[in-house]
């Protein structure tokens, strides 16, 4: 029996953005998570890859999707996992973010998922820690775990990525997937078209590698992927959109706006969706979406990303930092 | 009194457009001669001779826009801490900001500070006094009982006045004391969660921008009440293109305006925040490329009036932080002339025009005995080599604070010695 050639060092220590990879990386990654997603599907869920090894999951901002993924995909590969529960801790009684991350250095993790409300807050952490940091999201600027289960997705479902015209469609201003999709996207060589109201575009779109369409039917043309962003509800009350009721009736994805797109275009959303606001119901369930497969290859991405990081060849267990 | 004679200096005098070898005759506290005609005057019986071949003798700098966390954040810095930075600095004269805790909005307050100030500062301090109590922009302080207890001039400091009839007030009643009032514009509402320049870059970066508009909406409001009101206005900070713009029509139009820039918004442009380096969170904030290229030809072409240092204090504890968390601001006083001769060796700014708007220019301002050179003046001057480079270096400042924008940066010209009312306060 010839054993299966082991996958390349993954360069970097850290995963904080999309910026930071290379179209290879992105690659390296998408192929050591399609070799995850089998082992999620084995009856036997758990490798032992990451057994040792000790994951924290530092969440500022309640995520139970993204937290949960995270959680499992290290329980999957055998790692020891902590959650730190934000509301209850310190943090509230007003330490900072980097005396926080020296008081969870000391306790020697191997890898440190951070989800913060601050843009900059995983690159902050980075350099304040010995392990690995991966970035669960930070503000409104990344969220690489997302764009790269968006192209698994996509690439399970289509075969590739080049090529594919991807309708990126809702509040693009306070998007961090969007940002980090919009790169990934670009990296891979999509034509990526963005949908939004204008006062949901930020400054400085039409040179972030994107084609600005102002209506629905215009952005969703031939699309090969529709993938709809959440609308915090907050800033659908007359601050950034008059209504709900608009919004929808302009921006929200149902059945007569979809069929602009090509027959078999994969609908998309990264949740939690606020139904009947950016997406109708039926849509949502319907043939096309693929939203449920978002959720599976979250978890299968967040396994190839752990161990891409805690590659035992770089970083042995044990081992000097 | 003892008299010292600086010889063989280039001495630049910009009150009197002076630039010229010479000598600077100093006769205790005061100048009784400086330039070409001091030279030829001859050395008086008695006094010290110093050949200052190869240097050049500037007035020393006046910087009228500084924090000061006395009293209130001393952790931060002290008047006298202060004072030694801006010895160091070449800085003779500063203006410090009523932004204090508790505020300079009360005669006991400015009182405090001209007496901290002569009791444990080695250069000039000058009080400005808060414009609205509290700086809450609601009641005018009492301008004239400040003046007369020797604020020199008014700024909500970090704060901008909404209130348009405030600020009509304001400049109408201040008009009566002689006295400018000195504004930094920034639109709360425009700016809400604004922490950078609005624009390419803050998007890549997922920060709230600050659009230059939110700058130039208060100051075009300001502008046409100083027009109203006759009265003296400075704009404090500007750092636009379309600000510059505004004063240039509102000194076209005769209005009594000045306006001022950060060395920052000279020196640096947005890109300089890199990866959200949080001592490049500034208010106004670095701007585009464009933008500082327009404020440079805005000092060169007089409708800039003065640059400051905006030196302000931050520690760990308001920088180590994200940056949509951390504090604005960056210390300034000590590389305020070292950055601003860049202008110079640039030739983007002749070196007279570079020291007016750094001494003569915010002393006449505010009505300060400093910033020149001429026969009665205060000797405060400095002696600089004006082509001796040198290395910012964090363990080098002597601020209380560290948040630098020029750490490490190599710097073309150093004060070589700093003399305040006659007396050396700093020397290399």
């Amino acid at each position: 029996m010839t054993q299966a050639p082991s996958p390349p060092l993954f360069p970097h220590r850290h995963l904080l953005g999309i910026r930071d990879l290379s179209p290879a990386d992105i690659e390296m990654l998408l192929d050591r998570a399609d070799a995850a997603v089998s082992i999620s599907r084995q009856s036997e869920k758990k490798s032992s890859t990451l057994r040792g090894r000790t994951q924290i999951n530092l969440f500022y901002e309640a995520s139970t999707r993204t937290q949960s993924s995270f959680e499992l995909a290290g329980k999957r590969l055998g790692a020891d996992v902590m959650n730190m529960s934000v509301a209850s801790s310190s943090v509230k009684k007003g330490e900072t973010l980097i005396d926080t991350a020296i008081t969870l250095n000391a306790m020697r993790p191997d890898i440190l998922i951070i989800r913060h409300q601050s843009a900059g807050a995983a690159a902050l952490l980075a350099q304040k820690v010995g392990c690995s940091v991966v970035n669960a999201g930070d503000g409104a600027h990344e969220h690489p775990t997302q764009a790269l289960l968006d192209a698994l997705t996509i690439r399970r479902a289509k075969g590739r990525i080049a090529g594919l015209s991807v309708a990126i469609c809702g509040d693009i201003l306070h998007s961090r997937v969007a940002r980090s999709n919009i790169m990934l996207l670009n990296a891979l060589r999509a034509g990526v078209r963005v949908v939004a109201p204008s006062t949901l575009l930020p400054s400085g779109i039409e040179r972030m590698g994107v084609t600005v369409c102002r209506t629905m039917e215009e952005g969703l043309k031939d699309a090969d992927v529709v993938m709809m962003l959440r609308l915090q509800r907050e800033r659908m009350a007359g601050a950034f959109v008059p209504s709900v009721r608009e919004y929808f009736h302009y921006f929200g994805l149902d059945a007569e706006k979809l069929k602009a797109a090509k027959e078999d275009a994969l609908v998309m959303h990264p949740g939690p969706m606020n139904r009947g606001v950016e997406i109708a119901s039926e849509i949502a369930d319907g043939p096309q979406s693929v939203i449920q497969e978002q959720v599976e290859m979250g978890v299968a991405v967040r396994m190839a990303v752990m161990q891409a990081l805690l590659d035992p060849r770089r970083n042995p267990v044990g081992g000097a930092r | 009194m003892s008299v010292t004679v600086f010889q063989n200096a280039r001495v630049v005098d910009p009150s009197r457009g002076v630039d010229e070898t010479g000598a600077v005759i100093v006769d205790g506290a005061k100048i009784a001669a400086a330039g070409a005609s001091a030279h030829n005057q001859g050395i008086p019986g008695g006094a010290t001779v110093v050949d200052c071949a190869g240097k050049t003798i500037l007035p020393g700098l006046v910087d009228s826009r500084v924090f000061i966390g006395e009293p209130g954040a001393e952790h931060r810095e002290t008047i006298h801490s202060a004072s030694q930075a801006a010895a160091a600095g070449g800085v003779t004269s500063i203006v410090m900001m009523p932004d204090t805790d508790p505020i300079i909005d009360d005669i006991a307050l400015v009182e405090h500070v001209l007496r901290a100030g002569r009791d444990t500062a080695s250069v000039h301090v000058y009080p400005a006094a808060a414009i609205s109590k509290q700086l809450a922009g609601h009641e005018m302080t009492e301008f004239g009982l400040l003046r007369e207890a020797g604020a020199v001039g008014f700024t909500d400091g970090r704060h901008t006045i909404a209130s348009s009839s405030l600020m009509r007030r304001a400049l109408t009643y201040a008009r009566d004391f002689g006295a400018v009032i000195a504004h930094e514009t920034q639109d709360a509402e425009l700016s809400a969660n604004g922490v950078m320049n609005e624009g390419l870059y803050a998007s890549w970066l997922g920060l709230s921008g600050i659009p230059r508009e939110a700058e130039a909406i208060p100051l075009e409001r300001d502008l046409l009440l100083a027009r109203l009101t006759r009265g003296a206005y400075h704009a404090a900070k500007i750092s636009t293109a379309l600000s510059a713009a505004a004063i240039a029509r509102a000194k076209a139009d005769g209005a009594n305006v000045t306006a001022g820039v950060s060395i920052n918004n000279l020196s640096l442009n947005e890109n300089d925040v890199g990866e959200y380096r949080t001592f490049f969170r500034l208010s106004p904030p670095l701007r585009a490329e464009d933008d500082r290229l327009a404020m440079i030809e805005a000092v060169k072409n007089g409708t800039v009036d003065v640059i400051v240092s905006s030196h302000d204090p931050q520690d760990v504890d308001t920088k180590r932080l994200p940056f949509a968390d951390a504090a604005e601001g960056a210390i300034g006083l000590e590389t305020l002339l070292g950055t601003a001769l860049r202008l110079y060796h640039n030739g983007d700014l002749p070196l007279l025009r570079l020291a007016e708007v750094l001494s003569s220019a915010p002393a006449k301002l505010y009505g300060l005995p400093g910033g020149r050179l001429s026969p009665g003046a205060p000797a405060d001057l400095i002696l600089v080599g004006l082509d001796d480079p040198w290395v910012v270096r964090e363990a080098d400042i002597r601020s209380r604070s560290k948040n630098t924008c020029f750490e490490g940066a190599r710097l073309q010209g150093r004060v070589l010695q700093t003399l305040v009312s006659g007396r050396t306060v700093f020397s290399i």
